[in-house]
């Protein structure tokens, strides 16, 4: 483990996206106590503020502290993203190992139908899912997980087609195995290090989901401290101060290539050939 | 490539097409108000409501009405759009138009981008240039494209002045005016495509450039730049087909964005505004277009490929 560690933080990727994800995590964890102001307290009399030592990265259009706001939106922003992440992966993981391990006919039916459901781009599905359910963060949570688990489930498949051609399955097979056994205790352990890899970068994903939905109306809703919510909301007023639209910009960015670095870090050192 | 082959392909479109459209069906039957409710409004009076569902055949059974709308849609007839009263079919293929004229500039962009800039990565791999790359691409898919649009149209059309923000000009009618107004969702498009391709490309690339027949061709006293252009390109660019024709599915989804901040009125742009209004043949419609148009591109790439890459027997 500490030596995994040690190839994890001995590539640039690996420990550039190490040191933003930690950074992200003590935002999610500490932000809402380190946070100097109320981030829903407006003072019309200090809108557009530049940063100073009062407001660190200035107020927005409606005076409310930038900092403080995007210090608590961050729960909503990543822990939402790292939720929908998982539980798509979950699903996706699932079916596609029982497709691998099912094969034949009912691998075929299942893998074509994974292709069908990924004609419909994620960003329409999970427009579509939220329109049905009723905007608000939860059904987005359940809209982005769903749209993840087609891919998920495509590539944990072809690891675990892989997986299933090992002796240990075979063996587990001629022991008489149930095929849940076989699934859950044999193969899915030895498909999760290719699909935590996955996961990581798909994080990044959700987030841009997220932030894209609430962008269109369909996923948090103002006054949220959402970060994506807060650049669709200061678009009107970009021309007033650029603040106010670029530091929730720039805090989406550092989650996403802080994912995306730590996700192609991991690769790397489970990587054994490069 | 066998004619089998071809037919196998042309059966998985049909299945994809007729799964999607079981989900788009499905995903209208669950919403909570029925079209009836819909075109009249929450005061109809039940006499009202009553008679327009019966009218419309919202009292059949839903295998019934499925069978019956999927009759229409093989016909052609896509339905008529609760908002307007007009046929969909018609609005959404002009619209789905637009957005494959968008779709297909940013390929463009990406590919004349994204393919020198991998290979640039792989042939010095480890050295500063492939560094730049990497940053460019992390650079690409740091932000959503609704922040990137935003962003664009903040320094290029509001600070610099040298595009104009948002808006659609017909090329046919005025064709200088008519790119200026693409130039800037077209960059914002192609800026994650870039990103995935040239990462891609390098990827394989840096794989094929370690494979022993590249080291034959080496030994055999060929140049670098001969046996890059001879022997690597070749096998390393085939996969970026398929890459880029699944890509199609993200770029769909981009479009839909992209049209709604520059105001184009493309497919994108039809869908929001049907799933904002609840119009459900309109919703129906635009789904099933664009999953078709997914399902025609990769066909495209997997015989393209098949064709391009003799050592693929598929059966």
């Amino acid at each position: 483990m500490t030596d995994f560690i040690k190839r994890l933080l001995g590539t640039p990727q690996g420990a550039i996206g190490m040191v933003l994800v930690l950074l992200v995590l003590l935002v999610v964890l500490f932000g809402p106590m380190l946070a100097p102001h109320d981030p829903e307290a407006l003072s019309p009399l200090t809108r557009y503020k530049g940063p100073s030592l009062a407001y660190w990265l200035g107020t927005d259009q409606y005076g409310r502290d930038i900092f403080s706001r995007l210090l608590i939106g961050a729960r909503a922003t990543v822990v939402m993203a790292v939720l929908a992440t998982i539980a798509g992966t979950l699903i996706g993981a699932l079916i596609g190992t029982a497709s691998a391990f099912l094969g034949g006919r009912a691998d075929e039916l299942i893998m074509r139908t994974i292709d069908a459901v990924m004609s419909i781009p994620s960003l329409l599905f999970a427009l579509l899912v939220v329109n049905l359910l009723g905007s608000s963060t939860i059904n987005a949570l359940i809209a982005v997980a769903i749209a993840f688990a087609p891919g998920m489930a495509r590539i944990t498949r072809s690891v675990a087609l892989s997986v299933r051609k090992q002796d240990y399955v075979n063996a587990a097979i001629a022991r008489g195995e149930s095929s849940g056994y076989i699934i859950f205790r044999e193969m899915l352990p030895n498909v999760i290090a290719p699909i935590i890899v996955e996961m990581t970068i798909r994080v990044s994903f959700a987030v841009m989901l997220f932030a894209t939905l609430s962008f269109l109306g369909l996923g948090a809703q103002p006054p949220a401290a959402e970060w994506g919510l807060m650049v669709s909301e200061a678009r009107r007023y970009m021309h007033l101060s650029a603040g106010i639209l670029i530091w929730p910009s720039t805090a989406i960015a550092i989650v996403a290539v802080g994912f995306n670095l730590l996700g192609d870090g991991l690769r790397d050192a489970l990587n054994p050939r490069t | 490539m066998s004619p089998n082959y071809i037919a196998k392909r042309l059966m998985m479109i049909v299945y994809t097409l007729f799964i999607v459209s079981l989900i788009v069906f499905a995903i209208t039957q669950i919403l909570p108000a029925d079209a009836a409710v819909m075109m009249l409004g929450e005061n109809a009076t039940q006499d009202a409501l009553a008679a327009l569902r019966e009218n419309m055949g919202l009292n059949a059974p839903v295998w019934q009405q499925y069978a019956t709308w999927l009759g229409h849609v093989l016909r052609g007839d896509l339905g008529t759009s609760l908002r307007t009263g007009q046929p969909v079919g018609p609005v959404m293929f002009e619209a789905l138009g637009r957005s494959l004229l968008l779709a297909f500039l940013s390929i463009g962009l990406m590919l004349v981008l994204a393919i020198p800039l991998g290979i640039i990565a792989a042939v010095r791999r480890g050295k500063i240039a492939d560094m730049v790359v990497s940053l460019i691409s992390y650079a690409g898919v740091a932000l959503p494209e609704f922040v990137t649009a935003t962003l664009a149209v903040l320094v290029f059309a509001d600070l610099m002045k040298w595009l104009p923000p948002t808006g659609y000009v017909p090329l046919t009618e005025n064709f200088g005016s008519g790119i200026a107004h693409l130039v800037l969702p077209v960059c914002v498009i192609s800026v994650i495509l870039i990103a995935h391709v040239s990462r891609m490309v390098r990827s394989e690339l840096v794989d094929v450039l370690h494979t022993d027949y590249i080291r034959a061709a080496r030994l055999k006293g060929i140049s670098r730049g001969k046996v890059l252009r001879r022997h690597a390109l070749r096998n390393a660019l085939l996969p970026t087909i398929t890459i880029v024709a699944l890509d199609v599915g993200y770029l769909l989804g981009g479009v839909i964005v992209v049209e709604e901040i520059f105001a184009i009125p493309g497919i994108g742009r039809q869908l929001i505004v049907a799933i904002q209004a609840r119009d459900l043949p309109a919703i129906q419609a635009g789904v099933l277009i664009m999953a078709a148009t997914y399902s025609i591109v990769n066909f495209i790439a997997d015989i393209l490929y098949a064709w391009l890459d003799k050592r693929i027997q598929y059966d």
